[in-house]
Order: C-alpha cells, then sequence, then structure tokens
C-alpha cells in the first residue's frame, strides 16, 4: 500500500507503521463491534495512516461525522470519537453521550485524542458530566505524517496563524515532540541549526526534552546529520509568489488536500466506444498523487513548460512497449508481454491522467490562449515585484484587478507580495490599497488587513532602507534565463525566482552561513546553531562519497516548488546533501492568505 | 579440595549437601525458642516476636528484623494487639496478622507503613491460624477464624477479600492446611480428621489422595512445594505421602517410624531435580526422605527454623545458618569420586598443568579425543555457578579458562557472564549484607529485583556499584538507586532543608531518569514543603513540577513552569485553576506577567469568553485590539443602530491607538450603512451589506447615477475605479450612445483599450471599433487583436518595430493569412537585424 514511503533514502515507512500499530492496539482496546465518530478535520490525515479496510478488519463498522445532537443509530458495542482536544467539540461530544442516554441504549463510549490528550478538554467534559461515560480516554500521537517518500507533515493548518498572530505555540511544542520522536526512530540528529523566533523555541525545547528523556532512548544510529529548522516568516515571499511547477500549478489552480486533487471531469471521460459515452461524467474526478504513481514522481517537480515534452516521451515509450507484441513469437515471449501487462497497462492510464491534468492547466497558463492572459499579467506583476521594478508605487495591475472586482485573494497575494519586496509600503501607497480594498470588498476585511499587518505581510515602511534589494543579490534570488527545461539552479522552480528558504538551505551545506551572516541578520529572528551529544560509538562512519542527509522543517509551511527545489538540490550530483522535507502544512499563497483571514458574518436582517 | 564430596549424603541415585553460609551474628540469648519467626525465602530478612503471647503492658514482647546473616536492623517492642502470624511480603515488607484480624504492614527498618483488616466479622471470631503466601498476583495472606471460616486476599496490595465456602463439619481450625495456587486460581487445601477437602471461592470439595490407604491413618501435616507442584501429607501413624498437588498420582509413601507430627515440614527440591525430597524437622532430628523411599538423617543440638527455596531448603538455628539441598548434576559429574565426565577430566587436567606436570596434556587429550572439549568447558563454568565457596569457583573458572584456550570457536558469553554474576553473589553473600542468593535463586529473581532489594536496605553505594560492573543502563540502574537514596534522604529529619536539597543535587546531579519531582512530592508528603520547592528547581521536565506546585498552592511558579514546558495544555490547566482560585484582579495580574499564558487565555476567550476578551485588553490599555473586538462585535448584531454604536466604539478606540486610517475607515463604513439605509428606506434599493463598490454598481443598475456621483465624490474614490465601474455598468446596459459620450467626458483615466475590450465582450465590434484609434501606440496592437483586425494589428507592429509584439500577431494568424504572415516575417527579420 505505501510502498513509496521506502523507496528513499529514509525509509518513512517505519514511521507509518508504528502510527498503524498504536491505532490497531487502541482499536483492540474496544473489544467488539464498533463505530467512529470522526472530527472531520482528522479524516484526511488518518488518510495517510490507514484505509477504511484496517479499520474495518478491526470491526469498525459504521462512521459517522461529529455534529451536535445525537449519533446515529448503529447496532455497534462501542462508539468512539476521533477528536482533536478542542473545547468546542468537546461541548458536541457531550451532547452526543447525552442525546444517547435518553435512547436507553447501552453502547460504551471511548475518546481517541489527536495527537493528543488534554487536561483542559478532559476538565470540561467533567463540568458537561460526561467524563465518567467514558471507558476509554486515549491519545494517538500523530504529529508528523509521512506523506510521501521524502516528505512529512503535521497537516496543522493553523499553525501559521497560532504562532505569528495569537502568539500560541501549541503547534510548536507539537512539533518539538514530534521531532522527539523522529529522534526515538531514526536516531539522535547531532546538528541542529535554525533561522526564526519559532525555529528557536522549537529547537529549545527539543534540547530539553532531550535532556528529560537522556539514557531512555534507544541507541540507534543516527540517519539524519543535520535538522534545519526554518520560519515560514523569514521568507514570507515565496509562498505568495505563483508556482509554476506541474505539482505546484496543480495545487495552485485545483488544490490538493491530505495527497488528493479534484479535477473537473469532463476531461476524463471515459473514451469507450458506443453506448455510455454520452453521459458525461458530473461527479468531480478525484486522484491521489504521489510518488508510488511512476509518472507523477517523474514530472511533478519539472517546470510546467517541461512537462509537454517529457509526456510525449513517455508516451512514444508505452507505445513501444505496447507495440512489443508483436515481435512477441514464442509462448514464452509471449508470457512474458502478458505479464507485463498490468504494469504497462498503468502507465497507460497514469499518462492519460497527466495529459488530461495538463490540458487542463495549459488552458489556464498558456500565453496564447485569451482567457489565460489574467494568469500571465499576473506572472509579470509578480516577476517584476520579484526583481524589485516600481515597487514603492501603487501597481496599475493590481488597481485594475480590484476595478475587476478579481477576487480578494489574490489582491492580497500580490500586495503582500509588493509589500514584502519592498520591504514595507510607503504609508501613502499601504494607505491607498487598503481603501481600495475596503471600498471594493467591504470594511469588513479590515480585521483580516490588520492580520496580514500582524504577520509583516502587509506593513507600512518604517526605516527608509529596503533591504530586499541586497538579499536578492546576496542570495541570487533572481536569475535571469532561468532553464526551465534542463535546470541547474533552482529558481526553474519559479521560472526565474529561487525560493529564499531553500536558498538558504543550499548555502548551509555550501558554504555555510557564515559567508552571509549580513543577510542573515536583515531576515527576522535569530540564527543558531546547536549540536546534540552523541552516545560513544553511534557516529557515523561515513563512506567516501556517501551522501549526508538533512532534515528540513518548515514552520509555518511549505509549498510544493520549494519542495521541487529541494528534492533538485538532492539530485544535483555535487550537491553531497540529500534532503527529506517536513512541514506543519503543505501550503500556496491562497491557501495561506484564508488562513489569516477574519471574516464576521453580518446577523443584519 | 579434595573433600568436597565430604558432606554429600547419597538418597537415591542422587547426593544431598549440607553446607554453612553463616555464622549468625545475632546474639539470641534464648535461642529460637518461644519466637514467632518468619524468614522471607531468596535469603530475604527474619523477623522474630519474642513471647508473643505476652500481654503485661510492663514487658511487652520485642519486635526484631535481621538480616539472613543475622545482623540486627530493627527492634522495638510491639504495642499492638496479639500478632497470631508474621510473613513477608515480595518487596521486603512485615506483615503482622494479629489476632482481630487486622494486618499491619512494617518496612524493613520497622517503620509502620499502614495496615489493612481481613474483614469486620474477623474481630469478633478472631484468627486462629494464618498464612502468607506469594503468587503471580504478588503477596497473599490466608486466614481461619473461630468461627471456621477461611478468607482469603490474594493481593494485599490490590485487597479484595474472598470468604470461602463453608467447610462441612469442621469445629475450630483443621488439623493442617495450605494455601494452593493453580491454574490462576487461589485454593486452600485442608484435612478435618481423615477427610480431605479443596476449598475455591465457589465449592468445597472432598478429595481423596491416591494410593492413600485407609491404614495410614488421618493426616496431621501437610506442606505444598515452592511453586505448588507437589504436595507432602504426613498422617498421624508416620506415613508420608508425596504427590502432585492436584492429587491425580502418587509418587510415593514413606513410613518414617515417627508417631509425632513434624515441628516443620518443607519440601526441598531443586529445577530439574533427580530426586525431590521432603524435609521434616523434629525436636532433635531433621530427616530427609526421599521420593525413592530412602531417607537421611541429621541430629540436630537446637531449635531450628526450615525456610524453602527454590533450590533447597535454609535451616536457620540460633548459632548458625545451613542450606541443604540436592547436589546439582553437573556438580555431580565433576565432583563424584573417579569421574571421568569431561568437566572432572579439564579440571584435572589444569590441576597438573599448575603443578608443571605433563599429564595435563594426556587429560586434555583425553577430552579432545572424545571432542568434548567444549562440553567440558561449559560444565566446569555451570558447576562454578552452582558452588558457594570461593576458592571451589576460582578453581573451577580456572579450568574452563584453561579449557578455553584450546577451543577456537567458542563463545565467550556464558564464561564471562557467570564471571560477572558470581562476583555480584560473593558481594552480597558477605555477612554485613546477608543476601544468601543461590546461582539458580538470582537468575529466576532478576537482577532488576536484586538491585531493589539492596535498596530497600539501603545498601545503595553497593547497589551503584553493581549497575555500574554489570553495565545495566542508567535508567534501569543507577538512576533508580539514586532516586531511592534521594527520597530516604529528604526523609532525614535532623538535617536542614539547605542541606539536604545540596546532597541531593550533587549525588543525583542531572541523572537520567531520576525525577525530582517525585523525590519533592516525597519531601511534601513528609510535610517539607520549602525543600519539596528547592527540589522542584532541579527538575528538568517542567511539566512535570505543575502538578505538585498547584498541590503546595504555589501557583504563580507552577505558572510559569507550565510555560516553560512549551505545553499548552499544561499552561491552560493552571489558567483555569488559578481563574476559580483567584479574584479576577489578582488573575489578570498575574496573566499579565506571563504573556505566553496571556495569549493563550486571550485564545480561550475569543472561543468561549468574549466579555472577559474585552476587560482583558481593556486592562492592557490594548485600544487597537479593542478597536477590532468592537469591530467583530458590531457584526453579531442584528439591529442598525446597535451596529453603528459599536463602530463609534471602535473608532474611538483606533483613535486613541493613533491608527488614524482604521478609524477613518470605520467611520467611512458607518457613513456608508446610514446611506443604505436611507436608500432603502426611500427606494427599496437593498443596498445594506454591500460594500462601496457594490452599492454604486448597485446603484448605476438602477439608473440612480446622481446618488453613485454622490458617492464616487463623498467617498473620494479614485477616478480609475469609477471609470471602470460606469463603463462596465454602460456596456452591460448596452447604452452605447451614453458610453461614447462617457468617452469624451474627459480623457480616460484607464485608457481606451478598455473601451475596446468591454465593447467587444458584449460582442459589439461595431462599437469596439470607435475606441481602436483613441488607444496608446504601446496598446494599440492588442486594440487591433481584440477586435481580431489581424491586419491593422501587423501594421501598428510593424510600425513599431517590436518584434513580440509580431510574434503575438503571428500567433493568431491562421494558415489562410499566407500574405500577412510573410509580411510579418520580413518586418520581424528586418527588425531581428537592427
Amino acid at each position: 500500500m505505501a510502498a513509496h514511503l521506502s523507496y528513499g533514502r529514509v525509509n518513512l515507512n517505519i514511521l507509518r507503521e508504528v502510527a498503524r500499530k498504536d491505532l490497531r492496539e487502541f482499536l483492540d482496546k474496544c473489544a467488539g463491534s464498533k463505530a467512529i465518530v470522526w472530527d472531520e478535520y482528522l479524516t484526511g490525515p488518518f488518510g495517510l495512516i490507514a484505509q477504511y479496510s484496517l479499520l474495518k478488519e478491526h470491526e469498525v463498522e459504521k462512521m459517522f461525522t461529529l455534529k451536535s445532537g445525537r449519533v446515529p443509530p448503529a447496532d455497534v458495542k462501542n462508539i468512539i470519537f476521533f477528536v482533536r482536544p478542542r473545547l468546542e467539540l468537546m461541548d458536541i461530544i457531550a451532547e452526543n453521550v447525552f442525546s444517547e442516554d435518553k435512547l436507553q441504549s447501552s453502547r460504551d463510549f471511548h475518546i481517541l485524542f489527536v495527537p493528543r490528550r488534554s487536561v483542559l478538554c478532559e476538565q470540561r467534559l467533567k463540568e458537561q458530566g460526561v467524563l465518567a461515560s467514558f471507558i476509554n480516554i486515549d491519545e494517538y500521537i500523530l504529529d508528523l505524517i509521512p506523506y510521501d517518500g521524502d516528505l512529512l507533515s503535521m497537516e496543522y493548518e493553523s499553525a501559521f496563524r497560532e504562532c505569528y498572530l495569537e502568539n500560541d505555540q501549541t503547534s510548536l511544542y507539537h512539533t518539538a515532540k514530534g521531532l522527539i520522536n523522529l529522534q526515538a526512530l531514526y536516531g539522535t540528529i547531532p546538528q541542529i541549526y535554525g533561522k526564526g523566533e519559532c525555529a528557536r523555541h522549537v529547537a529549545n525545547m527539543m534540547l530539553r526534552m532531550k535532556r528529560e528523556f537522556a539514557g531512555s532512548q534507544n541507541q540507534i544510529l543516527p540517519v539524519f546529520d543535520t535538522l534545519l529548522l526554518l520560519d515560514r516568516n523569514v521568507d514570507l515571499l515565496t509562498p505568495l509568489a505563483t508556482q509554476l511547477t506541474y505539482e505546484g500549478l496543480i495545487d495552485e489552480i485545483y488544490g490538493i488536500t491530505n495527497g488528493y486533487v479534484k479535477l473537473p471531469p469532463e476531461k476524463f471521460a471515459q473514451k469507450k466506444q458506443g453506448e455510455a459515452s454520452k453521459d458525461l461524467p458530473t461527479e468531480p474526478k478525484k486522484l491521489q498523487l504521489n510518488s508510488a504513481e511512476e509518472l507523477y514522481a517523474e514530472i511533478r517537480d519539472k517546470n510546467f513548460n517541461a512537462v509537454g515534452a517529457a509526456l510525449s516521451k513517455k508516451a512514444k515509450i508505452i507505445s513501444a512497449a505496447f507495440e512489443g507484441r508483436h515481435n512477441a513469437k514464442t509462448v514464452g515471449e509471449i508470457k512474458q508481454f502478458v505479464s507485463q501487462l498490468p504494469h504497462m497497462q498503468a502507465a497507460r492510464s497514469s499518462l492519460a491522467n497527466h495529459t488530461s491534468i495538463a490540458e487542463l492547466i495549459k488552458d489556464i497558463t498558456s500565453m496564447c490562449h485569451l482567457a489565460s492572459e489574467a494568469f500571465f499579467d499576473n506572472l509579470t506583476v509578480e516577476q517584476e515585484f520579484m526583481t524589485g521594478v516600481e515597487t514603492d508605487k501603487v501597481n496599475p495591475y493590481i488597481e485594475d484587478c480590484i476595478a475587476q472586482k478579481d477576487p480578494l485573494i489574490k489582491i492580497l497575494r500580490l500586495v503582500c507580495m509588493q509589500s514584502v519586496c519592498n520591504n514595507g509600503l510607503k504609508q501613502k501607497v499601504f494607505d491607498y490599497y487598503k481603501r481600495e480594498i475596503l471600498q471594493t470588498y467591504g470594511y469588513e476585511h479590515i480585521l483580516t488587513l490588520n492580520n496580514l499587518e500582524k504577520a509583516s505581510l502587509l506593513k507600512p515602511q518604517t526605516s527608509s532602507r529596503n533591504n530586499y534589494p541586497t538579499i536578492r543579490k546576496t542570495l541570487k534570488l533572481w536569475l535571469e534565463d532561468a532553464n526551465e527545461q534542463n535546470p541547474n539552479d533552482i529558481s526553474y522552480v519559479y521560472s526565474g525566482y529561487a525560493p529564499l528558504s531553500v536558498r538558504l538551505t543550499q548555502v548551509l551545506a555550501r558554504p555555510g552561513w557564515r559567508s552571509i551572516e549580513e543577510v542573515l541578520k536583515m531576515l527576522p529572528g535569530p540564527h543558531f546553531e546547536e549540536r546534540q551529544q552523541l552516545p560513544a560509538g553511534l557516529h557515523k562512519k561515513r563512506q567516501q562519497g556517501e551522501n549526508r542527509t538533512t532534515l528540513v522543517f518548515f514552520l509555518g509551511g511549505v509549498t510544493y516548488a520549494e519542495i521541487a527545489a529541494l528534492r533538485f538540490l538532492s539530485q544535483m550530483e555535487d550537491s553531497g546533501m540529500e534532503y527529506i522535507i517536513a512541514t506543519t502544512k503543505l501550503l500556496n499563497g491562497t491557501t495561506w492568505i484564508k488562513s489569516l483571514m477574519d471574516r464576521p458574518e453580518s446577523q443584519i436582517s | 579440595m579434595a573433600f568436597i564430596t565430604a558432606n554429600w549424603n547419597p538418597l537415591g541415585e542422587a547426593f544431598y549437601r549440607k553446607s554453612e553460609l553463616y555464622e549468625m551474628c545475632w546474639n539470641l540469648r534464648d535461642g529460637l525458642r518461644d519466637c514467632l519467626v518468619s524468614a522471607a525465602p531468596y535469603g530475604g530478612p527474619i523477623a522474630l516476636l519474642r513471647e508473643p503471647h505476652k500481654r503485661s503492658p510492663s514487658s511487652r514482647p520485642q519486635l526484631e528484623i535481621y538480616s539472613a546473616s543475622g545482623v540486627g536492623i530493627a527492634s522495638f517492642p510491639w504495642k499492638s494487639g496479639p500478632v497470631v502470624h508474621l510473613g513477608w511480603t515480595v518487596s521486603d515488607e512485615l506483615l503482622c496478622i494479629q489476632e482481630d484480624g487486622s494486618v499491619l504492614i512494617y518496612d524493613l527498618f520497622g517503620s509502620f507503613k499502614r495496615h489493612f483488616s481481613m474483614g469486620q466479622e474477623v474481630v469478633q471470631s478472631q484468627v486462629l491460624e494464618a498464612k502468607v503466601f506469594h503468587s503471580p498476583y504478588g503477596t497473599g495472606v490466608a486466614i481461619v477464624t473461630g468461627s471456621s471460616r477461611f478468607t482469603l486476599a490474594t493481593n494485599i496490595d490490590d485487597l479484595k477479600l474472598r470468604r470461602l465456602p463453608e467447610v462441612p463439619g469442621l469445629q475450630g481450625k483443621p488439623s493442617c492446611w495450605v494455601v494452593l495456587n493453580q491454574e490462576r486460581q487461589t485454593k486452600v487445601l485442608l484435612s478435618n480428621g481423615p477427610e480431605i477437602y479443596i476449598l475455591d471461592s465457589t465449592s468445597c470439595t472432598a478429595v481423596c489422595p491416591p494410593g492413600l490407604g485407609p491404614q495410614a491413618g488421618s493426616i496431621v501435616h501437610m506442606s505444598v512445594s515452592f511453586r505448588y507442584k507437589y504436595l507432602a501429607l504426613f498422617t498421624d501413624s508416620g506415613h508420608l505421602w508425596t504427590g502432585p498437588s492436584h492429587l491425580q498420582d502418587k509418587m510415593s509413601e514413606v513410613d518414617t517410624k515417627k508417631s509425632t507430627p513434624p515441628k516443620q515440614m518443607v519440601w526441598c527440591r531443586r529445577p530439574k531435580s533427580q530426586q525431590p525430597s521432603v524435609v521434616l524437622m523434629w525436636d532433635r532430628l531433621l530427616m530427609v526422605a526421599g521420593v525413592c523411599n530412602d531417607t537421611i538423617q541429621f541430629p540436630t543440638e537446637d531449635q531450628c527454623v526450615l525456610v524453602g527455596e527454590l533450590d533447597g531448603v535454609r535451616i536457620i538455628s540460633s548459632a548458625n545458618q545451613e542450606l541443604l539441598q540436592e547436589v546439582p548434576l553437573v556438580c555431580q559429574d565433576i565432583f563424584k569420586i573417579a569421574s571421568m565426565a569431561p568437566g572432572a577430566l579439564l579440571l584435572e587436567a589444569h590441576r597438573e598443568y599448575e603443578k608443571s606436570s605433563q599429564k595435563a596434556d594426556e587429560y586434555l587429550r583425553e577430552i579432545k579425543e572424545q571432542s568434548m572439549l567444549g562440553e567440558a568447558v561449559r560444565q566446569c563454568v555451570e558447576a562454578a555457578g552452582h558452588e558457594y565457596n570461593t576458592d571451589t569457583q576460582k578453581s573451577l573458572m580456572r579450568a574452563a579458562s584453561f579449557g578455553k584456550c584450546f577451543l577456537t570457536d567458542f563463545s565467550p558469553d556464558l564464561f564471562v557472564s557467570t564471571c560477572r554474576e558470581l562476583r555480584v553473589l560473593n558481594a552480597v553473600r558477605e555477612s554485613s549484607v546477608g543476601l544468601p542468593l543461590t546461582h539458580t535463586q538470582f537468575k529466576q529473581m532478576t537482577l532488576q529485583v536484586l538491585i531493589d532489594r539492596l535498596v530497600y536496605r539501603q545498601f545503595y553505594p553497593l547497589a551503584i556499584e553493581i549497575c555500574r560492573y554489570l553495565k545495566i543502563p542508567d535508567y534501569q540502574g543507577v538512576s533508580r538507586v539514586l532516586k531511592h537514596w534521594a527520597s530516604c534522604k529528604v526523609q532525614q529529619k535532623d538535617l536542614s532543608d539547605e542541606a539536604i536539597a545540596r546532597t541531593v543535587c550533587l549525588k543525583v546531579g542531572d541523572s537520567p531518569g531520576v525525577s525530582y519531582s517525585h523525590i519533592a512530592a516525597k519531601a511534601y508528603e513528609c510535610g517539607r514543603t520549602e525543600l519539596a520547592i528547592k527540589l522542584l528547581d532541579f527538575e528538568a521536565r517542567s511539566g512535570e513540577q505543575v502538578p505538585l506546585l498547584l498541590k503546595m498552592k504555589r501557583s504563580q511558579l507552577a505558572l510559569s513552569k507550565a510555560v516553560e514546558s512549551g505545553d499548552t495544555d499544561l499552561v491552560y490547566t493552571v489558567v483555569t485553576y488559578l481563574k476559580n482560585e483567584m479574584n479576577r484582579g489578582d488573575f489578570f495580574m498575574t496573566l499579565r506577567n506571563q504573556p505566553v499564558a496571556l495569549s493563550l487565555y486571550r485564545q480561550f476567550c475569543k472561543l468561549q469568553e468574549q466579555e472577559t476578551l474585552k476587560d482583558l485588553y481593556n486592562q492592557d490599555d490594548d485600544h487597537q485590539e479593542l478597536g477590532n473586538y468592537y469591530v467583530t462585535a458590531s457584526y453579531r448584531e442584528k439591529r442598525l443602530e446597535n451596529r453603528l454604536s459599536l463602530l463609534q466604539s471602535a473608532v474611538d478606540e483606533y483613535n486613541k491607538a493613533k491608527n488614524e486610517f482604521s478609524a477613518k475607515a470605520t467611520e467611512e463604513e458607518m457613513r456608508l450603512l446610514r446611506f443604505q439605509r436611507k436608500l432603502d428606506d426611500e427606494k427599496g434599493a437593498g443596498l445594506l451589506e454591500l460594500s462601496l463598490q457594490a452599492t454604486m454598481e448597485a446603484l448605476l443598475a438602477l439608473g440612480l447615477h446622481k446618488q453613485a456621483e454622490q458617492l464616487y465624490r463623498d467617498f473620494r474614490v479614485p477616478d480609475k475605479r469609477y471609470w471602470w465601474l460606469k463603463l462596465k455598468s454602460l456596456a452591460e446596459k448596452e447604452e452605447w450612445e451614453e458610453l461614447e459620450k462617457f468617452s469624451k467626458s474627459k480623457k480616460s483615466p484607464i485608457g481606451y483599450l478598455a473601451f475596446v475590450d468591454v465593447c467587444m465582450k458584449s460582442n459589439n465590434t461595431y462599437e469596439a471599433k470607435k475606441y481602436v484609434s483613441k488607444v496608446t501606440p504601446e496598446q494599440r496592437v492588442k486594440a487591433h487583436l481584440a477586435i481580431s483586425d489581424l491586419e491593422g494589428a501587423a501594421d501598428a507592429a510593424t510600425e513599431r518595430r517590436n518584434e513580440s509584439e509580431m510574434a503575438a500577431v503571428l500567433s493568431r494568424c491562421s494558415t489562410s493569412d499566407r500574405l500577412l504572415i510573410d509580411r510579418l516575417n520580413r518586418a520581424r527579420a528586418c527588425a531581428v537585424k537592427k
């Protein structure tokens, strides 16, 4: 099922297996048939750990979504609530339990808190008078979920908002705990680097937790050489830019959630001859996207402009393989051909899917299409900002977009980007944009604007000096003529812009951060280095030419394009470094800005 | 050496030996007479209660506790009621079972721990006899009362009393009884005259041991083996019956020719015993009766106590202590006179080698010819483990080491581990420590338990030494010892808090796995709060400190520790606790000093208590957040007036926060709302809730141009946006004439391409064409393309000599536009050249 998790440099399937084992053990604790009541938010992340079949094997017969009222009738012995530790959910659970009692049935209740038990929540259940109704109250430690062979995500959507707007560091605590658990499975990581306030906080907690549990951890040869903790707010620019890799664009346009994407169905109509072809599917087409699919693994990180060529090359290979049947003469040869058929058919359907997706994207992005002009214009402005063209003036394109009432998030992305690239906007420009937004989209957005200001995404210029150009030049964030087909630098993922976060990672590996002290000081938050003592005898004896492994942890989210850039660095022959990526959540500019918005609903009737 | 077999006595096929463990260190004036004695197995401590029946307050009975070697540990007068039975738990605690059914628990050092009762009815009927027994569930107690009823508690740490059913015809106590543990069930086997019964929790069943003839008489004594596998019954005719404890077989029946029942009767066997036997003790005689019907008899001088062990019987007298056991097979093989076993030959070879005699080689060769050298080494190592005498151990180990030299791939593990274990065992057997453990017992009890036992006896340095010597991970070894030590240390009343804290910190340091909060909790239990707080300071796990700090009412400290831990749930816990404990003012002040806690509490309030949120912001004079608060609140209002008044509050707060922009914007919002309400009332326009832009749009759509115009001016809407708005609105309504008029009203701030686009959106090429000529040169190509005028576009592009524009035009050309393509290509080539 999850073989792709074990193909990478680090076998992340171990993590998944541990998670599955824990789940099974909990389910078996509640003997007899069961129904699970889900906190809806959790179903996605759990999908990455276990399919319904696993639950079924352990007598889970029904699944419901947690909502107020009563748990739907089901002839089961146990009702298990799978929830995040949130007070509002506790109230709903209490209501569920109360309405159940009225029915006089004798179903057993259990709670599984994900990722951790909470005294506060149990207190609330006690106040509501239902705590004693639960036979088992347990926690399911699900911090880092294996997302792909080189990717871990906590799927903690609100992490950035909580850290930077609400000063709530719960997500960082879970991060530190997750990293400690990771070290228990993969050995102590000898070196920790970091940049940013949150990174510092996580590192401190990790080191403290390590001390607390010193001696109890098992002796494992370290798999990771280095851990790099990066605050999202060190690089606010990158997620705002439109990602231009294949996977990045799928995410920008259709949105990938928990590894799945939903696509308009028209392009995926079954092309069968005859009867059933007339009715088009109306349900969106749902596809799982990960490296288990060979073709996808090949093209996901390519610049979209290089995807077409890759697809047609693949098409040739596949049809050549099918042609092979004419060469099969002997029974043995035919048998061999037939044995390869399933694989070839899978490859063919995968190719068909991705050709369709690529067509969909092309309709939106390609330059020679009328509808795509907007996409292109938007990109041009983004690139102007990133190269520092007229970032201190009101941008006419943004003005036009507001006048056209383009989606607010698009406007916010652009305005924030301009602000970040100018190290804050001139007060006049700043106020002008805000007024335009409030007058066009409604005054309620004043709260959102305040939030963006708090997160430093949109701010007035305080010092006269704009240090973005210095950062851009020192870190070579902009490369003209990025080679999209055969890239030689990470800047290909944004067709010219090299993501700041990834550049920092690259420089850390070689020549080291000391070479960019000045720039690091311009970026927010402290940068630091810590070493963790390894027990004697666990120091790695490195084979010559053996790559080092770095775990890069993005606190507050990471984009698919950044991941692509890191994968590119891993594959570069002379880099000597392989990267595993971990994050609180996979995001793009749109989902990110959305998470920072506040929208009070008006009650006036 | 030669006399090693001197104390061997044959019994059937096997040999039994009795070897001295200790000369007892105690000095008992009256020996063991008139004493209630209990000695724990596995070389455990000995408890003595002198003259238990003496009751005059002037001379109370004395309770004494000794180590197995007779070193005094504690001694105190017994002030409670009459004691029926003494026994030891698995964790070296002394159980004193009183007549009234209460059981008092003391630790090794004689300090009282707790007590429990075997049932209320026992107070009346009184305990006649009691037994302490061990099972996988822990230590249990069984009693029989004056009303002839049995009560059981299987595990005294999880007390559940079970009253067993009545035994038919039983008056007073039975003639004898034992507790059995079979198939995870605890049962009582008892005899009443000629009858034998098995009592379990539900029934009382009469049983009959197979092969025990009626002539044998009634059973007066019984004994069950160490692991409840075998049973021995002694009849009033002097017959000893033995068999498995399930009573379905018989092993043997021996006529002891003794008419009096023995004082004590204990099974003496070892795992894989060749010849299990029962040891019976009379006043001046000790008899070992084997299953083979043979017996060995030892005369005894003194009063003795027998302690059954896993692999033998310890015999404690007032002068010394001996171990009686079956000689292990491997020792027999090696030491039996004229033995030709490989181990024996190797031992001999080594002896000759030390004498520099060539005979050594002969012996070795003999072993090697049979390829038995590995076996020989193994035998020597194993035998060394069973020997108590260090010289014998040494000579056996040396022989093994010698033999090992001639082997190429022999795993050294057994040799090394036996060496280490023997050193540890020799150390704990020392009379001053007094744990006479055999190797077999040690293996059974495990190292963990041995260390625990050393710790119970407060042999901390030795325990640590052993942990280090055996390289046990700190977490399970040294740390555990230190934890015990520290918990004990904090109870020393004669030392100051300061001194204890310092000593503890010095010794414990940051040993992994030692929980300072655990130690602190101990100190708090003893009423030393200050010490507890000092100790908590050393706790690395901030989270661990919190519950205890709250318990000690150090809530401020608890809060800062919770914050330090990073565990937000913990912070919430303390915050809710504080909220209930403190008055509001103090609570807010406390939070104010803890920004992390404050922001978490704000989050909580945002979701649960909006009103409190306002108070919090007020306290901090956070006008910006108050402004936001009022804005948010305004949206919850159902009536416009209320909403406006909340917005006014927001304006005030924003002003105080010197946030001019937000204040103005909110004022604008209020103005817009009023305007919308007015128009809704006047014209039913349905404007409320629309944004300014949408309002103007709606007004234009309704033809209310004047009002739209008014908003445009009042709200200082930028020209550009307003032009777009008007342009789109006119085009939508297809008011082309108005549009043209509008285009001429003044110079368009948004250029004229917008006009072209808007017309084309309505597919009105005719109107669109009107504006193409007005478009700026830069946009002219686009404009021509928009109306699909390729020729015009081509002309414009050529004129501007702009290559990318030409390319754009080219990309729109179809194959039929051959001429145009050629022209453009030529122009392009020309442009590139330049």
